[in-house]
């Protein structure tokens, strides 16, 4: 039970934090210079975004819920799991943030997950 | 998605995929020679933290995440999330070369499989348009560029 909470937090902190900080920079639009005075002026404008707060918080959450999780539960089983945050992110970016995802995209994410699960049993 | 905008995609992606994954490797680097954690107390926690601050390849491992932070953020403020996810997982591909390579680690077959998996799944995502949700092969030719250069990598 404690387990299955935890592994929620860390799925949608990661994620959530993720689609925050994706719409804080949505709101900012695009960076068009890369020069180092553009790229600060754009970072301090990013720290005025309340999204860009929201999704840092969520990452802490999910950050920290996963290193809890860790000092009871198997690596080998939180990392595989916490792959389904890509499932989360996924959905998270067609119903909360609107992109469209065609199904060449959900085929790509799904092996990627899949991919991430695997590489963290063995 | 116009030429340019393209070139700006990827040309961030690969920033992303290499401090994210240099920063795992550092961070593992720096945590392994403070040691493993034996028991959970506060005291054992305090050691732990000042261990892992006053160490070099963890400051290192920071900086090279906090890098991955800002290309993460700056490649969001025109791409699609649900392209720059996937994309970036290219890192967990370069997680075990690296490990090999830096740390001499043993990476078994299983793992490589994951690699492989994670290959096909960026170059599938990979076939799709960076910006305006996805909505076809926009980006042609050069598409396959991240996924390709990490795979080859991976496989070298």
């Amino acid at each position: 039970m404690r387990t299955a909470l935890f592994l929620t937090l860390v799925v949608l902190g990661t994620s959530g934090g993720e689609l925050s900080v994706s719409r804080a920079m949505k709101q900012l639009g695009e960076l068009q210079h890369f020069s180092p005075r553009s790229l600060v002026n754009f970072l301090g404008r990013a720290l005025r975004v309340k999204w860009f707060w929201t999704g840092i918080a969520l990452l802490a959450l999910g950050f920290f819920s996963l290193l809890a999780l860790l000092t009871w539960a198997d690596v080998s089983f939180v990392i595989p799991a916490a792959a389904a945050s890509y499932v989360a992110g996924a959905l998270g970016a067609k119903f909360l943030l609107g992109e469209r995802l065609t199904p060449l995209r959900w085929a790509g994410i799904v092996l990627v997950a899949a991919g991430v699960a695997v590489v963290s049993i063995s | 998605m116009t030429r340019n905008l393209q070139w700006k995609t990827y040309g961030l992606l690969a920033p992303i995929v290499l401090f994210a994954s240099t920063g795992n490797v550092l961070l593992g680097k720096g945590m392994k020679q403070i040691g493993e954690i034996r028991e959970w107390s506060p005291a054992a926690f305090g050691s732990l933290f000042l261990g892992a601050f006053s160490n070099g390849w963890v400051w290192l491992g920071i900086g090279s995440l906090l890098l991955f932070l800002v290309s993460f953020m700056v490649v969001l403020s025109w791409a699609d999330y649900s392209f720059v996810m996937p994309v970036s997982a290219a890192s967990y591909a370069l997680v075990p070369l690296m490990s090999r390579w830096l740390l001499s680690e043993r990476v078994s077959s299983t793992r490589w499989a994951g690699v492989a998996l994670i290959c096909a799944g960026v170059a599938l995502v990979t076939r799709t348009s960076a910006t305006g949700g996805a909505t076809g092969r926009a980006t042609g030719g050069t598409s396959g560029g991240t996924g390709g250069v990490a795979c080859g990598e991976v496989v070298s």
